[in-house]
């Protein structure tokens, strides 16, 4: 079956079923800290560790979980991960850990990483779970880099603290604000719905004998 | 009863054996957690007290030494009670030139800007009632807009120059007032919490350091 494939459990995060641009999961994270690409990498860093480490916890130990208590574990086991990642960030790189404020924190209440221990690593052995989790994770970081270049390069005239316009380039500071987070955002599933369904009408129209092709036309 | 119970099929688990599982994995995760919070804490604190230092140090003009004097029972000390921790007092700094003269005081306050605490650290001469500099420590106003408190320098260089108490003014409206600070435009509401917080923590602090400080002992380099 094609789906039992490693290739297959990795990618599927990052393309077909990625986390932000796909399945709308993540938004909070993915809208409120992608003002910088740094801020996007960190976050995007952090949410793969907890997802990988807690996706090999449930993954390893789901035989000794009881159904009834599943949900309260697997927070537990989150929330661990995510304070471990909140205490490593801010004891190596303390001003990215600053301005990401809260946001560490609210890992926890990532609804990715909680659906995908319910519906991948807590039924899937271990390492189809850590292929599962890397897909995802990495499909959220690239999701988060799209942003967030976007609303840094817009907003500040620069990439990853380098200027790119020269001193005449005058900022766009909404990009930066809140609502550049929704305008970019927008765009790329804009973008990507377009590509989607111009992909499909294409598939479709290939298998349509000419006949009904013309009628349709 | 042909309702499906909701562990679809399964036997239901014992209620010690879920008990013992939430158990057994908090105590776990929570070893875990002080491991961490050992090996992180060390560098954290040490982060901090040097972000505090390079902030003292840059508020009272680099001076040649500076000592931290707490607020015990209403006096200002050197020493706290024996076995007090340090984050339970209030503290000011106190910068001292190279023949060690005092040179003015830095103190920390806070209060709510337009999003969260606005925390800034200045330094002043209480005697001549000349500001020393600000630095803004914490800040999460509006980027782009209200974060102008920390990275307009224009804003910032003033407070080196004007007298307590502050007064904000409109940029261009001002008399030349030796109180008066431009504000910034777009950043209104943030600069003027910065003013606030400055005026406040004198309205605080100053009658203390008038009233004496301790004398000098061992000041830090």
């Amino acid at each position: 079956m094609r789906e039992t494939t490693a290739s297959h459990d990795f990618l599927r995060g990052i393309w077909k079923e990625n986390p932000v641009l796909i399945q709308m999961l993540g938004l909070c994270p993915a809208l409120a800290v992608t003002n910088t690409v740094a801020n996007s990498l960190a976050m995007g860093g952090a949410t793969f560790f907890v997802l990988l480490g807690s996706s090999l916890i449930v993954a390893l130990l789901k035989r000794f979980i009881p159904h009834e208590v599943r949900i309260s574990t697997y927070i537990l086991i989150i929330a661990t991960f995510v304070t471990v990642a909140d205490m490593a960030l801010e004891a190596l790189v303390p001003p990215l850990h600053k301005s990401l404020g809260a946001f560490i924190a609210l890992i926890v209440v990532n609804c990715m990483i909680l659906g995908r221990q319910e519906s991948f690593a807590s039924k899937r052995p271990v390492g189809r779970a850590l292929l599962d989790a890397m897909g995802t994770g990495a499909g959220f970081m690239i999701a988060l880099l799209m942003i967030g270049g976007v609303r840094e390069i817009l907003g500040t005239g620069t990439f990853l603290g380098v200027p790119l316009f020269g001193e005449n380039y005058e900022p766009w500071v909404v990009m930066i604000l809140p609502p550049g987070g929704f305008l970019t955002l927008g765009f790329w599933l804009l973008g990507l719905n377009w590509y989607h369904e111009r992909k499909a009408a294409k598939a479709r129209a290939a298998t349509l004998p000419v006949e009904s092709h013309k009628e349709a036309a | 009863m042909s309702e499906t119970l909701p562990t679809q099929g399964r036997p239901e688990a014992s209620s010690l054996r879920i008990v013992l599982t939430l158990c057994f994995a908090g105590v776990i995760a929570g070893l875990l957690l002080v491991v961490v919070y050992q090996l992180t804490q060390p560098r954290i604190q040490a982060y901090k007290a040097e972000q505090l230092k390079l902030a003292v140090e840059q508020v009272l003009q680099e001076p040649a030494s500076y000592r931290t004097l707490y607020l015990v029972d209403d006096a200002l000390t050197e020493t706290l009670p024996s076995g007090a921790l340090e984050r339970d007092y209030p503290a000011i700094y106190e910068g001292f030139d190279a023949d060690g003269n005092s040179v003015g005081f830095a103190l920390v306050h806070g209060k709510a800007g337009f999003q969260d605490i606005v925390r800034v650290i200045f330094g002043y001469d209480p005697h001549s009632r000349r500001m020393l500099g600000m630095k803004v420590l914490e800040s999460k106003e509006t980027p782009g807009l209200g974060d102008k408190i920390e990275l307009d320098l224009g804003f910032v260089e003033q407070f080196q120059r004007v007298e307590v108490p502050l007064r904000g003014v409109k940029v261009g409206a001002g008399s030349g007032d030796v109180h008066e600070v431009d504000m910034i435009t777009g950043a209104t509401i943030s600069s003027k919490v910065v003013i606030e917080i400055i005026n406040a923590a004198i309205e605080e602090w100053d009658a203390r350091i008038l009233a004496g400080t301790p004398t000098t002992s061992e000041a830090k380099p």
